[in-house]
């Protein structure tokens, strides 16, 4: 719940917000929704994140429903908090913002605007997740030959060095033809 | 400083906490240990099902919850100390899943217990009796990083087999956690399985060291598969999995790795129980009261702290 009176003061906090509307003046949520960025990789936007999934309009109160990337991903409490406060500022008066689970998000989910400002921005945007096949889950013993493009170069001549990246949601690679290290979305 | 913060009343050098909630640059206020997730997350305040036992389902959450928890604690020990920033990194990321799984896992666990304890109070409020992981959780690596990959590979192994039988879970909370728990396990059980690897089938001294490890682990192996009342109520009613039902599947993965890292299976005699009890009843070694001590100890001096 947000009152006018703190409705005043998120306006002060978002400095570099992209949406200048002014309060009282109930823009189309969908579309402020859409601009919000996502914290940690701020060339995308949620919507081309994929984890917005749902805004609800019912007079001055907007119901944002976003999924988390990963279980842990630290990213979901400053999303929340930016949806709120731009959404406030673009005059609703009572923002919530819920957080749901199931069904688990995918980076098939990112959006194909998403991709290409992935590539832009030195990320090799995901390749497609592998389907789930019947019985027990299988050990991968040896990362599987993805043919993953070289945001710098172009060349599919590359290798993972770590699952694990700076993000949650990111793998390493090297690139074998301009030797430059690279983020990769890895598939989930 | 944006003067939004009035409950702050006088200055007081010796409150850290005082500068840090001056400088919030969000509408709300954060309580310095999480963010509470209750109130925001639309699956954990959903009804308990119907004929489930409300305590026994908060029992389950927290022995889930707990077992990432601590686990994850301990992962965070490696933070600036694994021998190469990719795996500091691989171990962080590794922990911080687990942190996720476990405050959600808390916060149902709260839900459906009723009594007003939130993720918090589950995490920094409780003594070693009350908590419930597994013993293999509360483990410290000593900084050795062939104990990290044993017990990761145990651990990984074990909980990826469980969750991926809670997909279909009647609490919506713990069908929610598995779906995405599963994806993330399969990462965490790979990376320990080719570690695994290099280091068994690497030089002397690595393969002695990573036998080595596996034997010190292997007596914490047997306590995973071994079911609780709890357990056995809630698989009748469609919620839990039972963990002597993965022990196969877990053991297949396990003979996969270790025969292509040319280890030998340990046998070794499993930690015992006292009158039937373990880590699931609360009864712990004494090293989860060294992580409580740590974890604990800066909720526990600074209460109700915000930032």
């Amino acid at each position: 719940m947000v009152t006018a009176g703190e409705a005043a003061d998120a306006r002060e906090v978002v400095g570099a917000d992209e949406v200048v509307v002014g309060a009282g003046e109930a823009a189309d949520a969908r579309g402020v929704v859409a601009l919000v960025v996502d914290p940690e990789m701020p060339m995308l936007t949620l919507d081309d994140l994929g984890v917005v999934r749902g805004v609800l309009v019912d007079g001055d109160t907007v119901t944002v429903t976003i999924t988390p990337t990963y279980s842990g991903c630290p990213a979901i409490d400053v999303m929340r908090d930016d949806l709120r406060a731009t959404l406030t500022q673009a005059g609703y008066q009572h923002v919530d913002v819920r957080t749901v689970f199931s069904p688990p998000w995918s980076t098939d989910w990112i959006s194909e605007n998403g991709r290409r400002k992935l590539a832009e921005a030195g990320i090799a945007p995901p390749g497609r997740a592998r389907p789930r096949v019947t019985g027990p889950i299988p050990l991968t013993l040896t990362p599987p030959p993805a043919v993953v493009r070289c945001p710098h170069c172009g060349s599919t001549g590359t290798e993972e060095f770590s699952r694990f990246g700076p993000t949650a949601c990111t793998a390493l690679r090297r690139c074998r033809s301009c030797r430059e290290p690279f983020e990769h979305m890895k598939e989930i | 400083m944006n003067g939004h913060h009035t409950g702050v009343e006088e200055h007081d050098a010796t409150n850290a906490y005082q500068s840090l909630s001056q400088t919030t640059g969000h509408d709300d206020p954060r309580w310095a240990f999480g963010t509470g997730v209750e109130d925001v997350q639309a699956e954990i305040t959903s009804p308990v099902p119907d004929g489930v036992d409300a305590e026994d389902l908060a029992a389950y959450c927290q022995m889930l919850g707990d077992d990432a928890l601590i686990y994850s604690h301990r992962l965070c020990e490696w933070v600036s100390n694994a021998p190469e920033l990719e795996e500091d990194v691989a171990l962080a990321n590794i922990a911080l899943d687990l942190l996720g799984q476990a405050r959600v896992l808390l916060a149902r666990a709260g839900h459906a217990e009723g009594a007003g304890r939130d993720e918090e109070v589950l995490a920094y409020a409780r003594t070693e009796a009350q908590f419930r992981n597994v013993g293999l959780a509360e483990l410290g690596d000593e900084l050795d990083f062939a104990h990290a990959i044993a017990r990761l590979l145990v651990f990984s192994s074990w909980r990826l087999a469980l969750l991926d039988r809670l997909l279909g879970s009647a609490d919506p909370v713990i069908a929610a956690v598995a779906g995405k728990g599963v994806k993330e396990l399969t990462y965490h059980r790979d990376y320990a399985a080719r570690w695994t690897l290099r280091l068994g089938d690497g030089t002397d001294e690595s393969h002695h060291r990573m036998q080595a490890a596996l034997d010190t682990v292997w007596p914490y192996v047997e306590e995973l598969f071994r079911s609780t009342d709890e357990e056995h109520r809630l698989v009748a009613a469609g919620v839990a999995a039972d963990p002597a039902q993965t022990r196969a599947e877990f053991d297949a993965v396990l003979g996969e790795v270790l025969a292509k890292a040319t280890l030998t299976r340990p046998d070794r005699q499993p930690i015992g129980t006292i009158a039937g009890r373990g880590g699931r009843q609360g009864l712990h070694t004494e090293k989860l009261g060294h992580v409580l001590a740590e974890m604990q100890s800066l909720a526990r001096q600074h209460p109700g702290a915000r930032w």
